[in-house]
């Protein structure tokens, strides 16, 4: 497809005695037969040393000697094999061993691993305290425990410590922080207790203690992990490259952060622009709907400035990358950016706002027990003991728990949905909107254009004109050629660039491309215009006919109307922010019957009323696509992208959804309902599980038996009440495809 | 109850053996790709005479 050569020295990475390592998104992947065709077909070539497929990421690893096989030939390979694939940036890609998973997974075995022998000596113990068991086996049994959990704690205590060290050190109170100081105080009141020859130890309940949580944490960072790596693959499939023109005047295809300011870039026709610029040299047409949100395409020429993110017409561009001088929109839109960032990262998460009041409580209630058994006059020591029980018992074992194990079971739900979460406290802050904002272009349309009036299959002149606009990458070329159905191209097509096409048919001229190209007459443009509010023409001319304008427009997606009517009755207010001209706006809330709606917002207009709602005790969700939508994401309550929407967006938004349908936020949000009642729902388990538990430990009455058993309980008990979510989620998910099917239209 | 002295020990040691064959296939990344893992029993290729 693309003339010019990638410079493939920048995809791969080096490893030993001459062998080199490249990383690719395959799309395609669906079954274990497609998996070993590649690898079977990837053998075939000389000098493979080894090529394996990741079913679960769809991502291909190949290691191969450079001096025997290119890395375009591979990448041939897997085309001819019927597989798109896309290398990834090894620059973007920094994190390609999940070190975080892999550690959180460790300490979850050596935790795990010492938690079951602990128990295991520790309810001999117990039995023994009951029966028989001789001082001298019962030091000797506490002695072992000491051994194995002082390590452990040690080991699989990390990432707790340096959580509860980071919050404390930024002046705060999170989670960690009572975890930490009642993991400590467990093992070290329990070192004492040994020394003295106590009868009763809490080896276990720490360790126990922290394989629950670990079980939390890794969940939790699973579930984030599957999302960023599905997201990674759509931008490598997206072909985040620029082809950079070489003073020598070679073109080779590098990663955008190789790209530099100066640097000469060509853009071939149908291609999206991939840097902010100015065109050096070439003419063509740009459709700007993802930075302005106007449909309507932008003629350009040379000394004019493209934007990162636009989609070029049939032209080839030469632009020259400009410094990023501030004055860019993209400078421009980021300002805006980290400013709303700022705001929502004032948004507190349930949990840490539960821990924020949990924290002091349960520190108070140990403290007060210490000094209310002083008083009652017990020796200081035991006062302590039973006063660290009560830190032990209350410690936040389901409170920990509670949180991530709903948002990972209701992440693989809107995962079904066909819905990814950038962020999991997303769900919680999906469930609290009552006031949702579209953006217009390419959030309640499609990002194509589609003809607007039907066509008779049989008209002479259209069939010779979609059979023309094979010929040319223009987005309205490639829609007529969509809806005619054409396939044989016509000969000796020549180019008028950013005009149109021209041929000779039966001795006749047949004409495709702008109005003025095709000679229509003003009267008859403004016409169809009006008929057609914001419409992008294309007109034909053939022979002596008079010239034939048809009208294309974005189209709304599918399910559009049937999704915001849903919205409607479940009592949300709507509103579109568009950057599109007024006529057609206004045609598109009419389709879709929403009274309020404003045309030709810029980025900073559409923050402006964002913060306008938000001001009045609104909670928003903002869901567009555009790099004009990016700062009111990233400003908005909430946030939603579709998939084809522009890099940056997708970054600033909480969540992306896949396909061509609209469903997909109609399901986050009545699913991120039934997720924040689950989630309200374990913390009040946690509460009462505390209610009962508390006057035990305070009254001196709880053993380790007792402690080991109720924590258990409470976090099984907050486990199956996430599971619940699963059940009964089927019955309303309608219209949904499988993500994979998605992605392939996505990456398309 | 002498015999504990021996038994406990060795009952930790097999035990640790376990974790250490845990943590040695975490490291060979035999849990990277549990989807494909599934599907490749049923690879016959590396059979001879195919």
């Amino acid at each position: 497809m693309t003339v010019h050569q990638r410079d493939w020295q920048a995809f791969v990475t080096p490893g030993e005695d001459g062998a080199v390592h490249m990383d690719l998104a395959v799309d395609g992947i669906t079954c274990a037969a497609c998996m070993g065709e590649i690898e079977r077909g990837l053998k075939r070539l000389p000098g493979i040393r080894t090529a394996r497929v990741n079913l679960t990421s769809q991502r291909l690893a190949v290691d191969w000697s450079q001096d025997q096989t290119g890395a375009d030939e591979i990448v041939a390979e897997l085309e001819r094999l019927g597989y798109k694939a896309h290398p990834f940036d090894p620059a973007s890609q920094k994190e390609r061993q999940d070190k975080t998973g892999k550690q959180l997974l460790r300490c979850l075995a050596v935790a795990g691993f010492a938690g079951m022998n602990i128990m295991l000596l520790s309810v001999s113990v117990w039995s023994g305290n009951a029966t028989d068991i001789t001082p001298e086996t019962r030091d000797f049994f506490h002695w072992l425990s000491a051994l194995i959990a002082m390590p452990t704690v040690a080991y699989a205590g990390r990432p707790f410590f340096r959580s509860a060290f980071n919050a404390l050190a930024a002046g705060r109170l999170n989670m960690d922080v009572p975890i930490v100081i009642g993991v400590t105080l467990a093992v070290a009141l329990s070192v004492v207790q040994t020394i003295q020859h106590q009868h009763h130890a809490y080896f276990e309940s720490a360790v126990m203690l922290l394989f629950f949580l670990l079980v939390g944490r890794y969940l939790d960072h699973n579930m984030r992990g599957r999302t960023r790596s599905f997201a990674e693959n759509i931008a490598a499939l997206k072909a985040e490259v620029a082809a950079r023109i070489h003073p020598d005047g070679a073109v080779r295809e590098v990663p955008l952060s190789k790209i530099a300011a100066g640097d000469l870039v060509l853009v071939s026709g149908g291609e999206r622009v991939p840097v902010d610029g100015v065109v050096e040299t070439g003419v063509s047409e740009i459709d700007q709907s993802l930075v302005t949100g106007e449909s309507v395409l932008a003629p350009v020429a040379p000394g004019q400035r493209v934007y990162a993110g636009t989609l070029n017409g049939a032209g080839a561009l030469q632009v020259r990358v400009q410094a990023a001088s501030g004055a860019t929109l993209l400078d421009e839109v980021n300002r805006l950016l980290e400013a709303a960032s700022q705001a929502k990262s004032k948004y507190v998460r349930i949990a840490d706002r539960a821990a924020r009041l949990y924290a002091p409580l349960v520190h108070g209630a140990a403290a007060l027990t210490f000094l209310g058994w002083l008083l009652a006059g017990l020796d200081w020591q035991p006062a302590l003991i039973i006063s660290i029980s009560v830190l032990i018992i209350t410690c936040p074992c389901a409170l920990g728990l509670a949180v991530p194990a709903v948002q990972v079971v209701a992440s693989g739900q809107l995962f079904r949905c066909g819905v990814l979460l950038n962020s999991g406290d997303a769900i919680e802050r999906l469930s609290d909107i009552d006031t949702i904002l579209f953006d217009k272009t390419g959030t309640l349309t499609l990002t194509e254009p589609d003809l607007c009036s039907s066509i008779d299959p049989d008209d002479e002149t259209l069939v010779l004109a979609g059979r023309l606009a094979l010929a040319s990458r223009h987005p309205l070329s490639a829609a007529l050629v969509k809806v005619t159905g054409a396939l044989q191209p016509l000969p000796n097509v020549s180019e008028t660039s950013g005009a149109g096409l021209e041929t000779t048919v039966a001795g006749q001229r047949l004409r495709l491309g702008s109005p003025l190209f095709c000679e229509a007459s003003v009267d008859e443009i403004e016409a169809t215009l009006e008929a057609n509010p914001g419409a992008s023409l294309l007109a034909i001319r053939f022979g002596a006919e008079p010239a034939r304008l048809l009208a294309f427009r974005q189209r709304l997606r599918p399910d559009a109307r049937a999704v915001i009517d849903q919205l409607k009755a479940r009592g949300y207010a709507l509103e579109i922010l568009s950057g599109d001209t007024r006529p057609a706006v206004a045609d598109c809330a009419a389709a879709l019957d929403i009274a309020q709606w404003q045309s030709g917002m810029k980025p900073a207009q559409k923050i402006a009323r964002l913060e306008e709602l938000q001001a009045s005790g609104r909670k928003v969700l903002m869901v567009g696509d555009g790099l004009n939508d990016a700062p009111a994401l990233a400003g908005a309550h909430v946030s939603l992208s579709p998939v084809s929407a522009v890099h940056l967006s997708q970054a600033a938004a909480d969540a992306v959804f896949l396909g061509d349908k609209l469903q997909p936020v109609a399901d986050a949000l009545r699913l991120s309902k039934r997720a924040r009642a689950a989630i309200e729902q374990n913390l009040w388990i946690s509460v009462v599980y505390n209610i009962v538990a508390v006057p035990i430990a305070v009254a001196g009455f709880v053993t380790p038996l007792m402690a080991a058993a109720a924590m258990s309980a409470s976090s099984l008990a907050v486990t199956a009440n996430a599971l619940k979510l699963r059940w009964g989620a089927g019955d309303r998910n309608s219209g949904t495809e499988a993500p994979g099917v998605s992605q392939q239209q996505a990456a398309e | 109850m002498d015999v504990l002295i021996y038994l406990i020990p060795i009952a930790l040691l097999l035990g640790a053996l376990g974790l250490g064959a845990f943590l040695w296939s975490l490291k060979s990344g035999q849990y990277d790709d549990l989807e494909g893992a599934k599907w490749r029993i049923l690879d016959d290729d590396d059979l001879p005479g195919k």
